[in-house]
């Protein structure tokens, strides 16, 4: 900045921001702080905000009722899975289109683009009725598959972005300098492309933990996911609010912390390049 | 050894014809320079040379043998780019040792030439650090190393002082310059500007449209333009060009003179009004309106104090006369 | 720098994502196509074949469809003004110098990584609840009668959680784009003597106005399929049924596939409306 602001000025605007940015927080925050409360303290009248007994039984009551590991495995598992399998299908083809474009790669991107434009509910019954005859109902491969699917086109649309910052005369350089298709993929390529391959498994990870339609309708007792979890305490165990808080704060924490590293990411992932 | 051989080089893109035909000689050892406007398919050229297009027909030898279909890596040269293209993720010193890495050279052959490369380009104390903590005349400086611990048959250069500022341009144009005089290999060097086509070239190729216009030591290519094109683009300012009753007068379609061959004399023939006067302190350029003839830029000595308004009279110098025929030909 | 090889290779590296994808969205489609014309009834004797187009126009006739279309817009469109005005606001202010724009920035995007779940339950139960909700509570400390948030103002509750959800996805991509202005730019505006207003209004929304159509566009595709956030307060009930979860009552819960499959049809063709206008800035930004 070419000239200073004025101090009165600053401490306006942090006031401001802070006050607004504690208030958007405040529900995750209160939801943290409940689940420390006792039942009675959850409810009680005035709210209690920071004065009351810190306890953890609210956690240990939840993993031992609802076998919060098994969710926990199972949404590792789910969203992991089907990041990973989405970047293999991706990443040769990202690549295709960042450093072999052809008159069709646009339309080609753009028609991925449209697939994640489905609603999909309108496609409900008929995953629904595959999954039955696949025996894929209610299982870790069968969410897997549909996950995969659904975010490949945002998974394929992050990596071209990312291969296109690429500058073509590196590669150029690299087979000027003698290195073959295997070189150049290992010594140049790879090594460049790993914080956004790294990026794009970061943002694809939480939006597939976050998922609910596809894992509410496809999911039972077997296969669900901590978003599942969360929806069997809808009632009556929704009104144990300690109990609710601790659930969601453990459901939440870990991809609260990942999502806060991703912030860039997000923007590039969900406005597919529009915004910059 | 450095020699390559354009014959009947063409490329197309679809329908476009970028390079139409081009018959080239390039001898080993010598610097040519692909000079024209943006556009004119030098670039496209040079990427034939060095195999990163492929060539829609003709032939390319390099030394002597078919290197048409050979891809880059085989031809045995070396680029440099205009973004200089240098591995953001590797030092320095892996950048330099990557193309001796590639060729599979030992460990110890490829430190000793990349310790020599870099003390000839003053690289010693950044071998460590990576491009990105480097100035645009170091990154300048790490892709030439880069390219010449290969010890190519022949360095090509596309544009690549054309990112630096004016100042660094001028001292890495003397670089590159002695370089050529140290190593005595081919060098193909791209560039849109005309002054650095003509203070490094032995040899320039003057291409417009996809042509060759014309091929020549830099002092030919001022002396004698074959056309039009190459007049105006050769020299700086841009050689007068009189059209009309004067030419016809001498013979030719179009009258052209360098500001630097037209002189203030009292009996002068042409006469004219100053109008802008920029004075450089060893030159002084004046734009004069001199009526029928259009307005002509003289290069005057530093010491002229003539300024807007002031009539003077001109006077050509006979024997730097250029005339040019209706297509723009050269009449000689 | 493409030579013939490597075109080969290229397409057969594009392979598996594009016979993927055209898969995904071939078959289901096709399906879903076939049942809207069927009269097809799972739990009530099964395929009783062609239907011709009574599906669909016993979609839009039954007396769930305009309150199913008039709760989608209310609740799409009340989030998406409640998001780009805040998101615009707030992005201004996150603009500015002040001290610790780090933490405030993570505070204000947290929202967003909450899962739609967590979310619906803990709004519904802690906050709206007429009782224990710490709306209700904070309401009676100022003695004032608590509200039944969720059954008396459905569409305010719902409209608040969507969009303190989409808040931080607004307030991102819009700071990203107000960062990406040119400062010069305000500074000449400044020294022309334009006021703080006259430089928003004049330089700085018109440089957001394409972010903001794209949050226009993309909030647009994810909230008119909004489903958890429902599905864990109302649950469709008090008159806050969307098109979405009309069609997902029709399926999944009433199982009449091919009244269902006749709205999911009608859902695709409306979001696929709205994706052609972003696809259309999406592909604008392409060719450059």
């Amino acid at each position: 900045m070419a000239r200073s602001i004025s101090q009165r000025r600053k401490t306006i605007n942090t006031v401001l921001a802070w006050s607004l940015g504690l208030l958007i927080f405040f529900p995750i925050l209160w939801t943290i702080l409940t689940s420390f409360k006792t039942e009675g303290d959850a409810i009680a009248y005035p709210p209690k905000f920071l004065f009351f007994d810190w306890t953890l039984e609210n956690y240990a009551i939840v993993q031992e009722r609802s076998n919060y590991m098994r969710y926990l495995w199972n949404s590792v598992i789910i969203a992991g899975g089907s990041t990973l399998l989405g970047i293999l299908v991706a990443v040769p083809a990202a690549w295709s289109m960042a450093f072999v474009p052809s008159r069709r790669t646009k339309d080609i991107l753009m028609w991925m683009l449209s697939t994640k434009m489905l609603p999909a509910v309108g496609v409900l019954y008929p995953i629904y009725l595959l999954f039955i005859k696949l025996g894929l109902l209610d299982t870790r491969t069968g969410l897997v598959i549909v996950l995969m699917l659904i975010n490949l086109p945002i998974i394929v649309w992050m990596l071209y972005t990312y291969f296109k910052e690429i500058p073509a005369e590196i590669l150029e350089a690299a087979r000027m300098d003698g290195a073959g298709l295997k070189d150049e993929i290992l010594h140049v390529l790879t090594p460049m492309a790993i914080p956004g391959i790294a990026s794009t498994i970061l943002l694809n990870f939480i939006l597939a933990w976050n998922e609910a339609f596809w894992t509410l309708n496809l999911t039972a007792a077997q296969a669900g996911t901590l978003t599942a979890f969360i929806a069997s305490y809808s009632s009556p165990e929704g009104l144990f609010y300690a109990k609710l808080s601790a659930a969601s704060t453990m459901a939440i924490a870990p991809i609260l912390i990942l999502g806060w590293f991703s912030q860039k990411q997000l923007v590039r992932g969900l406005t597919f390049g529009a915004v910059k | 050894m450095g020699k390559i051989t354009l014959k009947s080089v063409r490329k197309s893109f679809g329908e476009t014809h970028v390079i139409p035909g081009i018959d080239l000689d390039i001898n080993d050892g010598e610097f040519v320079v692909f000079v024209g406007p943006s556009g004119c398919g030098k670039s496209t050229l040079l990427r034939l040379i060095a195999g990163l297009e492929d060539t829609s027909a003709g032939v390319i030898e390099i030394d002597g043998t078919d290197a048409t279909a050979l891809p880059p890596a085989k031809r045995g040269l070396a680029m440099v780019f205009q973004s200089y293209a240098l591995y953001p993720h590797m030092t320095v010193r892996k950048n330099i040792a990557f193309p001796l890495k590639m060729a599979g050279l030992d460990q110890a052959e490829q430190d000793r030439r990349v310790t020599h490369a870099a003390s000839i380009l003053n690289l010693s104390s950044y071998l460590d650090r990576r491009p990105g903590q480097l100035s645009g005349g170091q990154r300048q400086r790490v892709a030439i190393g880069r390219a010449i611990v290969r010890e190519p048959s022949a360095f090509l250069f596309d544009e690549p002082l054309s990112n630096l500022d004016a100042a660094l341009r001028v001292s890495m144009r003397q670089e590159i310059s002695e370089l050529h005089q140290s190593l005595k290999t081919t060098m193909i060097y791209v560039t849109h500007d005309q002054v650095e086509a003509m203070t490094m070239a032995d040899k320039i190729v003057v291409l417009n449209a996809g042509r060759i216009e014309q091929v020549g030591s830099p002092l030919d290519l001022y002396r004698s333009p074959a056309n039009l094109f190459v007049a105006g683009f050769i020299g700086s300012p841009k050689m007068n060009f009189i059209a009309g009753a004067e030419a016809q007068r001498q013979g030719c379609a179009t009258l052209g003179v360098r500001p630097e061959h037209i002189d203030i004399a009292p009996d002068g023939p042409w006469q004219g009004t100053v109008g802008l006067a920029e004075h450089l302190g060893s030159d002084t350029f004046l734009k004069v309106d001199a009526g029928a003839l259009g307005t002509l830029t003289v290069r005057a000595s530093g010491e002229v104090t003539l300024s807007h308004g002031d009539k003077i009279r001109l006077q050509p110098q006979p024997d730097k006369i250029h005339r040019f025929d209706t297509d723009g030909k050269a009449l000689r | 720098m493409a030579t013939k090889a490597s075109r080969s290779a290229a397409r057969l590296m594009m392979a598996p994502a594009v016979i993927l994808l055209l898969g995904w969205m071939l078959v289901p489609l096709v399906m879903t196509l076939w049942f809207s014309f069927r009269t097809y009834l799972p739990l009530r004797g099964g395929d009783q074949g062609f239907a011709g187009f009574d599906n669909y126009v016993r979609f839009v006739t039954s007396s769930a469809f305009w309150p199913a279309i008039g709760a989608t817009l209310t609740i799409v469109l009340g989030a998406l003004i409640i998001t780009i005005v805040l998101g615009v606001l707030l992005a201004l202010l996150l603009d500015q110098p002040m001290w610790g724009q780090g933490i405030v920035r993570i505070l204000v995007i947290a929202p967003f990584f909450v899962m739609p779940t967590v979310s619906g339950l803990v709004w519904k139960n802690m906050f709206l609840d007429s009782v224990n909700g710490l709306f209700a509570q904070v309401a009676r400390m100022f003695g004032a009668t608590p509200v039944e948030w969720i059954i008396d103002q459905p569409f305010a509750s719902l409209i608040l959680i969507v969009s303190w959800q989409w808040l931080p996805f607004a307030t991102l991509i819009l700071l990203t784009a107000i960062q990406s202005l040119d400062r010069e730019q305000l500074e000449a505006a400044e020294m022309d003597g334009a006021t703080a207003w006259k430089r928003f209004w004049h330089i700085i929304l018109p440089h957001l106005s394409r972010a903001i159509t794209v949050v226009l566009l993309i909030e647009t595709i994810f909230l008119l399929s909004i489903f958890a956030e429902i599905k864990m307060t109302t649950a469709g009930a008090f008159g806050t049924k969307t098109l979405t979860y009309l069609i997902y009552q029709r399926v999944l819960e009433s199982q009449n596939i091919g009244l269902g499959s006749a709205g999911g049809v009608y859902a695709i063709i409306l979001a696929n409306i709205v994706a052609i206008f972003l696809m259309r800035i999406v592909g604008k930004n392409l060719d450059r």
